[in-house]
Formats: C-alpha cells, sequence, structure tokens
C-alpha cells in the first residue's frame, strides 16, 4: 500500500476484500451451510432465513475479526445458532409439518464418522436428492435445485429461464409446500432407488447447462452463469457420490462440451459448426480432465447414458481434425447409448454418425424412419440433420425445404441466422464442389 | 408416521368388457396388496371401492344433476387411506397396488389438528 492512501481508501480496500470474501463464501458454501442449518430447523424456509442472517453478519463479523480459516464452518455455526436461537424464542418457526429428517441406512461393517462433528457432509447429497425428487415437476426440480442448492435469488432464476419473477416465486413456494405436505423425506435415497433418483438429480444438472449453453429464446448462444453453476454442481455430486460412474460421467460431460465454449460461435456471435472450429483453442486442461473421468466412467459392464454420452464427446475432443475423427468407434459407442438409453434423440444424433461411416443415403433412411417415427415433430434438430445430408447429395431444392423447417421450429438468433445462410446458399446455383 | 390417499382411477368401460374374470382378478389383486402393505411396514387404515360413475349424482350450489363432478375416461374407481413414513414410503406401497385399467394417485391427508 502506498503512503498516498489515506485511511479512507484503506477503509475501503478493506471493505472489498471482505465483500468478496462473503461473495466467494456465498458461492461455494451455500449449499453446505443450508443442507446442515435445515437439519436444524427441519423447514427448508427457515434454514433459508437463518443461512442468509449469517451471511449478513459474517459481513460485520470478518471486518472486525478477520476472514475465519474455515468459512463454511463459521457460517454453518452461526446460521444453526440463529436457528437455535429463534426455535427458543418463538415456537412458531416450527411448521405444523416439521422436515423428516431420516437417519443414514449405514451398513453393520460401516465404520461412523467419530470425528466428533455434528455437521454431517452428506447433508448436502440430502438437499440435492430433495430438491430433484420425482414427485416434483421438472421445471421445480431445476428452480428448487438453483435457490437452495446454489443459492441464487428467484429474480435470477426467473430471468434464466425467462419467466417473471412472481411465476417464479410462485413455483418455488409450491414445490417447498409440497415436500412439506406430501412429507417428502430430507435423505439421501436407499439403494434400491439410487439408480434412478441419481439419474433425476444429473438430468437436472445437465437440463441446467444445456440451459445455459444454448439459450433457447436469447440472442447469445451461451450463458455462462448457469454453465458454471451446473458444471459446479456436477463437481459436487461426482465428490459427494465418488462410487457412482454416472455422476463422474455427467461431470465428464459436461467439461469436455464446455471445452469448447469458445470456439461455438465466430467473431460475430454466429454458430460454428463443430467441423469448422478452431480445436487449437479448445480447452486442453478441461478436455483432459473429462478424458481421465470418462476412463473410470466406462469402465463398468453396462456404462450408463451419460458416461457413454461423456465418451463420444471425448472421441471427439481428442480427435486431430473432423476429417480424421474415429467414426467407426463413435458408431459403436451410439449403438452402446441407444441401447442404455432408447431416445429418438440419440437416433437422430447416431444417424449423424451413420453419414459418416456410410455415406448421407444411408443416414437419410435413417432419418426418415424418424420422421415417420413422429417422437421427434417440432424438434429442430431433425429437419436441421436432414438438410444437412440432402446438401451433401446435392439435393438443393429438398434441402432448402428442411432448412426452412429447421428455422421455423428456431427461436435462437444465432442458430436462426445460421440456416438462414444456409437457405440462402442453396437458393444459388450448384457448384461443382460442395 | 403421516397418512395418505391412494385413489384408483381406471377406465370403467375396461372392467364392463373383460367380464367377471376381471373382477375376480381384481379382488384377488387387492387382497393380496392389503398382505403387501403390512410387509412393507406399512398400515391401511381404511378404503373401499365404489360403483361406476354412472351412479353418481353431483350436487353444486343445490342444484342437483346426474353423473360424476367430471366427465374422464378414468375416473375414481375406489380408494385407501393407508399410513406411511414418508412419501418414498407412499410411493412404494401405492405402486403394489392394483389398478389395472389405468393408474393411482397418491395424496397426503391434510393435518387438521391444528397448533
Amino acid at each position: 500500500m502506498s503512503a498516498m492512501d489515506g485511511p479512507g481508501e484503506r477503509k475501503d480496500a478493506r471493505r472489498n476484500a471482505i465483500a468478496a470474501a462473503v461473495a466467494e463464501a456465498h458461492r461455494r458454501e451455500w449449499a453446505f451451510v443450508l443442507a446442515a442449518t435445515a437439519r436444524v430447523t427441519r423447514d427448508l424456509d427457515a434454514a433459508e432465513e437463518c443461512v442468509q442472517d449469517a451471511y449478513v453478519a459474517a459481513l460485520d463479523t470478518w471486518a472486525r475479526q478477520g476472514v475465519p480459516r474455515n468459512p463454511g464452518a463459521w457460517l454453518t455455526t452461526a446460521a444453526r445458532h440463529r436457528a437455535l436461537d429463534t426455535l427458543r424464542r418463538n415456537r412458531t418457526l416450527r411448521t405444523k409439518l416439521p422436515m423428516l429428517i431420516v437417519p443414514e441406512q449405514r451398513s453393520a461393517d460401516a465404520a461412523e464418522p467419530d470425528d466428533g462433528s455434528d455437521v454431517i457432509a452428506d447433508d448436502r447429497l440430502r438437499l440435492i436428492f430433495t430438491c430433484c425428487h420425482p414427485a416434483l415437476a421438472r421445471e421445480a426440480q431445476v428452480a428448487l435445485t438453483l435457490r437452495l442448492v446454489c443459492g441464487l435469488t428467484t429474480a435470477d432464476i426467473a430471468k434464466a429461464f425467462v419467466v417473471s419473477e412472481p411465476t417464479m416465486a410462485a413455483r418455488v413456494t409450491r414445490a417447498k409446500k409440497k415436500i412439506a405436505a406430501a412429507r417428502i423425506a430430507y435423505r439421501v435415497p436407499e439403494s434400491a432407488e439410487l439408480p434412478d433418483r441419481l439419474d433425476a438429480a444429473l438430468t437436472v444438472i445437465h437440463l441446467l447447462y444445456t440451459t445455459g449453453h444454448t439459450d433457447p429464446h436469447g440472442s447469445g448462444l451461451v450463458r455462462p452463469d448457469l454453465v458454471d453453476r451446473a458444471i459446479a454442481l456436477a463437481r459436487l455430486l461426482r465428490e459427494l457420490m465418488p462410487d457412482e460412474p454416472e455422476a463422474g460421467g455427467l461431470l465428464a460431460l459436461l467439461l469436455i462440451t464446455d471445452a469448447r465454449r469458445a470456439t461455438r460461435t465466430d467473431a460475430n456471435g454466429g454458430l460454428q459448426l463443430l467441423e469448422k472450429q478452431n480445436r487449437s483453442q479448445w480447452d486442453a486442461a478441461a478436455i483432459a480432465e473429462g478424458c481421465a473421468l470418462v476412463t473410470d466412467a466406462v469402465r463398468g459392464s453396462r456404462p450408463g447414458r451419460f458416461a457413454l454420452q461423456a465418451a463420444i464427446a471425448a472421441v471427439h475432443a481428442e480427435a486431430p481434425s473432423y476429417a480424421e475423427t474415429d467414426w467407426p468407434q463413435l458408431l459403436d459407442l451410439y449403438d452402446r447409448l441407444l441401447e442404455a438409453w432408447p431416445s429418438p434423440v440419440v437416433a437422430l444424433n447416431r444417424a449423424v454418425v451413420v453419414a459418416m461411416v456410410s455415406g448421407p443415403a444411408a443416414a437419410l433412411e435413417e432419418i426418415t424412419g424418424l420422421e415417420l417415427d413422429g417422437r421427434l415433430d417440432g424438434y429442430r434438430y431433425l429437419p436441421a440433420a436432414k438438410a444437412d445430408l440432402l446438401r451433401r447429395l446435392d439435393r438443393r431444392d429438398e434441402a432448402r425445404l428442411s432448412y426452412q423447417a429447421a428455422l421455423d421450429l428456431s427461436e435462437n438468433a444465432a442458430e436462426r441466422a445460421f440456416l438462414a445462410g444456409r437457405i440462402a446458399e442453396m437458393a444459388q446455383p450448384a457448384r461443382s464442389e460442395r | 408416521m403421516a397418512q395418505y390417499a391412494i385413489l384408483i382411477y381406471e377406465a370403467e368401460s375396461a372392467y364392463a368388457d373383460a367380464g367377471q374374470e376381471a373382477w375376480q382378478q381384481a379382488a384377488e389383486a387387492h387382497s393380496r396388496f392389503a398382505g403387501q402393505v403390512g410387509e412393507r411396514g406399512g398400515k391401511i387404515l381404511g378404503g373401499d371401492a365404489l360403483e361406476p360413475t354412472s351412479t353418481a349424482t353431483s350436487i353444486r350450489s343445490d342444484i342437483v344433476t346426474d353423473g360424476p363432478f367430471a366427465e374422464t375416461k378414468e375416473a375414481l374407481g375406489g380408494f385407501y387411506l393407508i399410513e406411511a413414513r414418508d412419501l418414498d414410503h407412499a410411493i412404494e406401497i401405492a405402486k403394489l397396488c392394483p389398478a389395472p385399467f389405468g393408474g393411482v394417485e397418491v395424496r397426503p391427508i391434510m393435518d387438521t389438528s391444528g397448533g
């Protein structure tokens, strides 16, 4: 600090540093603090209030006493004290329907953690599984996860999903009421239900990512805040459930997909296809981390859908160029994925790989089959993929119609600009090369 | 323990079409279900089958009309009142509840004890 700094400026700098430390603790520790506090209050609203108060208190106390060595533990203690105080002072905090806290079922040989701490790290898992309970609508699961696990405000969540704030507030309130009234237990699912429940939680995180990755309504192609939250959640879940291959699979999938973030749009914000992306600009560290996770995730006898999707992303990420991609290996992975997850969207993506292995005509046959199937009606990537095959077969009139059908279904500005460009291209007389 | 209603919604026409044998099978399935609930640590507090909606009478603002409150393909045909630990437990039990021509809905019973 220079001698020019007056005491006022020093104070400002200090206040800013404390505010930054609290903001960092909010981002990193919110789920931990809330999950541990909910155990005391047995009510999500009350827990949120106490945790909010603890963060406010931190601003003041940390300014006087310095940032504690373990901010999460400090905040948890502060929030739980506040909860206990309130419980003692007025009984109204106890709602008529206290949240059901079910003790973890431990196998007989598993040692109890005996470190004297009354905070169980797994409380974050309880919180995640409660937010992603299948008895809640998917949109409520997503909103609750952002609100309770990530600590986002209702206003921010509303903005991310392009709904009004009162609508989002009502959605969150309704979901919390259902958790209490229907007695959704605050616990990690038992092993018999775990695969389905974990899949639901992973699906919520994946949906957050894809919403951020391709903004369905907005003009930009990537909303970094949602994307970063989704990756942080996937990382948390992987950390909390290291033995679940699908948790590692989802983290790998998000890391590898996101490693291409910088190259998905060109300088003007236009859509850049995988084929044209500058691979030297991909995030090599993220790809390396993702690929290492994939190796673990697909090790078992029957890899799940997230692990297989990650393996597919890894093949793309590790290819030196589009032309040198290992298409036969991709086709094999898609066959396995289709078996694990018989979704028409997977079949559509598989058809794109068929085009690379056996040519566009073979792929066109598969896509025609999918059109007849009807489950992808209104899905914009079906006519887009079909148009691309027709373009490569030089059937320009049909290609133009399919591009137009895709354009009519897309609301994303970058995608629309790309499709409009293709339509203009198809209207021009055929060139010899394509 | 909490209380839940398991509401059984089924296509009434399906039973009519399927004949006496379907009724017999359903009756057996329901007595099996009663045993399974206990095995799973739950408890049946009550429940009954309802006569079909053709026998229903609706009353709204003193106006009496023939038929059910809402005309639906799958109608409420019966219910159980059960006791379960939590929603997951109630769902586990409800999954065993026979409803070959439709499905079931789980609803928590409102706590009206006050306080």
